[in-house]
């Protein structure tokens, strides 16, 4: 017995879906980060999914390349964490409104 | 005997793994969001990557599920978990907002459209004759379609390093 596609496709959208939700409900910076790593996770099942479905390796190289991405998103994002964190004392996300008008 | 034999074949089916890695992922991930210590949120994500690698094997893509181990749970978790015990990240306050749940409502409204709307599709079945073996991939990813795009990444990553040792710098 195969795993159907919908299933696949089903866990990916709750994965994006808590990813969504942390994003919005949390203060953390950090932890609104590893959110956002959620989310591009729930993504990269959908599109391994879909290469399986359709017989192309596509979706797998283009998993590849997310990751890449992300792996450079990471260092640049816990870079700007540092620096935030120089600057403030805090890591709340409430606390950085300063580009707010 | 026999009846055992049975119950091994399912517990081993691919199917089962899938369903049984599934809820780990969502219950990890769910961890990630629910916990209010930040360290305890970036372990529940290590076991979200670990069992969506786990995932990715059953769906056919080995060196995907390998990368997912590499990259995700080792690399990236590792910085993460890095600058949290740098900074020494205390636990946050938890916040609650009428439009915040009305955010929530919605994203739940728009998860039950799509529970939906896949299920009573027509449905997809495996390709047959897949072949997404290292090999395969690695004849793929350098091929002309996508060697440039290759060479283009490491462009990108060492913009990335350059630009994170920039941005964490103390100020003169």
């Amino acid at each position: 017995m195969t795993i159907p596609l919908e299933h696949a496709l089903l866990l990916s959208t709750a994965l994006f879906a808590i990813g969504v939700v942390g994003v919005f409900l949390r203060r953390n910076v950090i932890t609104v980060f590893m959110c956002i790593e959620l989310m591009l996770n729930a993504v990269n099942l959908a599109f391994v999914g879909f290469s399986r479905a359709t017989g192309n390796l596509d979706g797998q190289i283009l998993v590849f390349f997310v990751m890449t991405v992300a792996a450079a998103e990471a260092a640049v994002g816990l870079a700007i964490v540092i620096a935030l964190r120089r600057q403030k004392d805090t890591l709340d996300l409430d606390a950085f409104s300063s580009l707010r008008w | 005997m026999a009846a055992l034999e049975q119950l091994l074949r399912l517990v081993l089916s691919e199917a089962f793994l899938f369903y049984v890695f599934s809820g780990l992922a969502v219950a990890s991930a769910l961890g990630v969001v629910l916990q209010s210590n930040p360290v305890h949120s970036a372990f529940s994500l290590i076991v979200t990557f670990c069992s969506l690698s786990a995932i990715y094997g059953l769906l056919g893509a080995p060196f995907i599920a390998v990368l997912q181990i590499i990259v995700y749970a080792g690399a990236i978790m590792v910085l993460f978990l890095f600058v949290l015990m740098l900074l020494n990240v205390k636990r946050e306050a938890p916040r609650a907002g009428r439009a915040l749940a009305a955010a929530a409502l919605l994203l739940g409204l728009l998860f039950a459209v799509q529970v939906g709307t896949t299920l009573s599709g027509p449905g997809l079945t495996p390709a047959a004759g897949y072949d997404a073996s290292t090999q395969a991939f690695a004849r793929q990813l350098f091929s002309p379609r996508f060697v440039y795009v290759f060479e283009a990444t490491s462009i990108l990553i060492l913009a990335a390093l350059v630009g994170a040792v920039v941005v964490a710098k103390k100020e003169p």
